[in-house]
């Protein structure tokens, strides 16, 4: 593994993304317009303030999750993989740069996507604005993590694309948003205890609700680092140098 | 660039490779050894396991059975990785980046260091002539000079082995004959190529050729060598002299010809 290579490969992965304007665009545009929207249906309700901060680590985490799972099956595709796989470079190297890039996109996006709802929106919770953010950032880093091994199952596009109604959709199911986790029957609820969106929309809500949770918080940030350090490490023991 | 080769040791070595791809037999038992400094020509249809042969000695291929060596080491592992070039058949480098971002990226990850990347990106585009187009957006290129960045991006670091997987195909005449005189320049400087191609006529590029069909080698010559023993006038006539003798040998004797080089 080197800290260079890992550095160069994300360079290398922003460099291009940086060359298609559109997707940037859409990456940093489409979060706000989705808080906008959903701020404009609860107009005058006090709904907003209360589902808007879940939301706003929604976004995010869902735009991360199908931008890294593509990149990562286009470099499969395009014969750039099994080149890089003959070369020099850790697994971890490419799978760390990916983390880095796409990391440091979805820290851009979830800080103006919270800013904007915030500032512009007006967005009011009982606790910090600046921990909505942290978390939203968070949530992003996730999306880009399970992505970044779920892409690593997918051989085609439509396989990758169907990976979000398949892996993404239960966990918005299950996490809390539609119906309180406690009151799961038990089964769903142990379900929801082990899958990492629960913790990001538990993270939001203990914010939207509690002025003083700091260290409830922190405990579900926590918690959401953890699963993306080990979906990153997954996403580079998953990658195989040789393959039929 | 020449890194004095040790003596006596072949630059690639298979024994009895074997390869299972979806439960086909692709390569039922392959032997080769190439010296340093070769320029080897590996020919035959497509499908015939070129590419499959290749992709074992770059170490990316699952194999079944036998021993890939390179320079003295077990294909694949990471020693070979700063001394090999491979240049995969469909060309593979990154549509969305410019000639030379893409150039910088590869000549980083084979370990140039940073003060060292501009000039060899300088030194692989002036050799594969695309210095007028550095700045382009290789998505915009044409079919021949994407294959030739493809080419580019296999030859930073000056590896001492080159695996090169069809590189003159779909190319004009031109630019087929400047690409062997390349090659011809890198083995002179100490380099060992292995290079695929389905187009006979190549076979005259080559100081040596493996004639390859159904995973077996038909011919390890020269080519004057195999025209002389088939009684050919091309490399073309003769790989179709070859397949007709296999196969009046395989149906007088009803065996195969799995014995090669042994």
């Amino acid at each position: 593994m080197s800290p260079r290579l890992m550095l160069v490969t994300a360079g290398r992965v922003l460099r291009q993304v940086r060359h298609d304007r559109r997707t940037l665009a859409l990456l940093i545009v489409v979060p706000c317009v989705l808080m906008g929207l959903l701020a404009w249906i609860y107009a005058d309700t006090p709904v907003f303030d209360s589902i808007g901060a879940p939301l706003l680590g929604m976004f995010p985490f869902l735009v991360m999750f199908l931008v890294t799972s593509i990149a990562t099956l286009r470099e499969r595709q395009s014969g750039t993989l099994e080149r890089l796989l003959t070369l020099p470079l850790a697994k971890a190297d490419l799978v760390g740069g990916y983390a880095i890039a796409f990391g440091a996109l979805a820290t851009v996006q979830a800080l103006v996507a919270g800013t904007f709802a915030v500032y512009a929106l007006g967005l009011d919770v009982a606790g910090q604005d600046w921990l909505l953010i942290v978390v939203a950032v968070v949530d992003a880093l996730l999306g880009t993590a399970l992505g970044l091994f779920l892409s690593a199952f997918a051989a085609t596009e439509f396989q990758a694309v169907q990976f979000l109604p398949a892996f993404v959709l239960p966990q918005f199911l299950l996490c809390g948003l539609l119906v309180p986790r406690d009151r799961l029957p038990d089964v769903l609820h142990w379900a929801s205890d082990v899958l990492p969106l629960s913790y990001a929309v538990d993270a939001m809500r203990t914010i939207t609700v509690d002025a003083s949770a700091g260290a409830d918080v922190a405990k579900d940030v926590a918690v959401i680092l953890g699963f993306v350090l080990v979906l990153v490490g997954l996403g580079a023991a998953t990658l195989r140098r040789r393959t039929d | 660039m020449l890194k004095n080769p040790p003596v006596g040791q072949p630059a690639i070595r298979v024994e009895g490779l074997r390869v299972v791809r979806g439960g086909r037999t692709v390569i039922p038992g392959l032997s080769l050894e190439v010296p340093h400094g070769q320029v080897v020509g590996l020919l035959g249809p497509s499908g015939c396991g070129k590419s499959t042969l290749m992709r074992s000695i770059v170490g990316v291929q699952k194999v079944a059975g036998g021993v890939v060596e390179v320079l003295g080491l077990p294909a694949g592992t990471e020693p070979l990785r700063h001394r090999i070039g491979y240049l995969t058949q469909a060309p593979s480098v990154y549509t969305d980046l410019t000639v030379r971002e893409n150039l910088a990226y590869f000549a980083a990850v084979v370990g140039t260091p940073r003060s060292g990347i501009a000039h060899e990106v300088t030194w692989v585009v002036d050799m594969v002539d695309l210095g007028s187009h550095v700045d382009a957006s290789v998505g915009a290129l044409s079919g021949g000079q994407l294959s030739r960045v493809s080419l580019a991006a296999a030859l930073v670091g000056a590896p001492d082995v080159l695996v090169l997987d069809e590189p003159t195909v779909g190319l004009d005449p031109v630019l087929r004959r400047d690409l062997w005189a390349i090659f011809r320049r890198l083995a002179a400087d100490g380099a060992t190529l292995l290079v695929s191609s389905h187009v006979m006529d190549e076979a005259v590029r080559c100081d040596r050729l493996l004639l390859m069909r159904e995973g077996e080698f038909l011919a390890d010559d020269t080519l004057a060598g195999v025209l002389a023993s088939t009684g050919a006038a091309d490399a073309e006539q003769a790989f179709l002299a070859l397949v007709d003798q296999a196969r009046d040998r395989a149906a007088a004797g009803g065996t195969t010809t799995s014995e090669v080089s042994s």
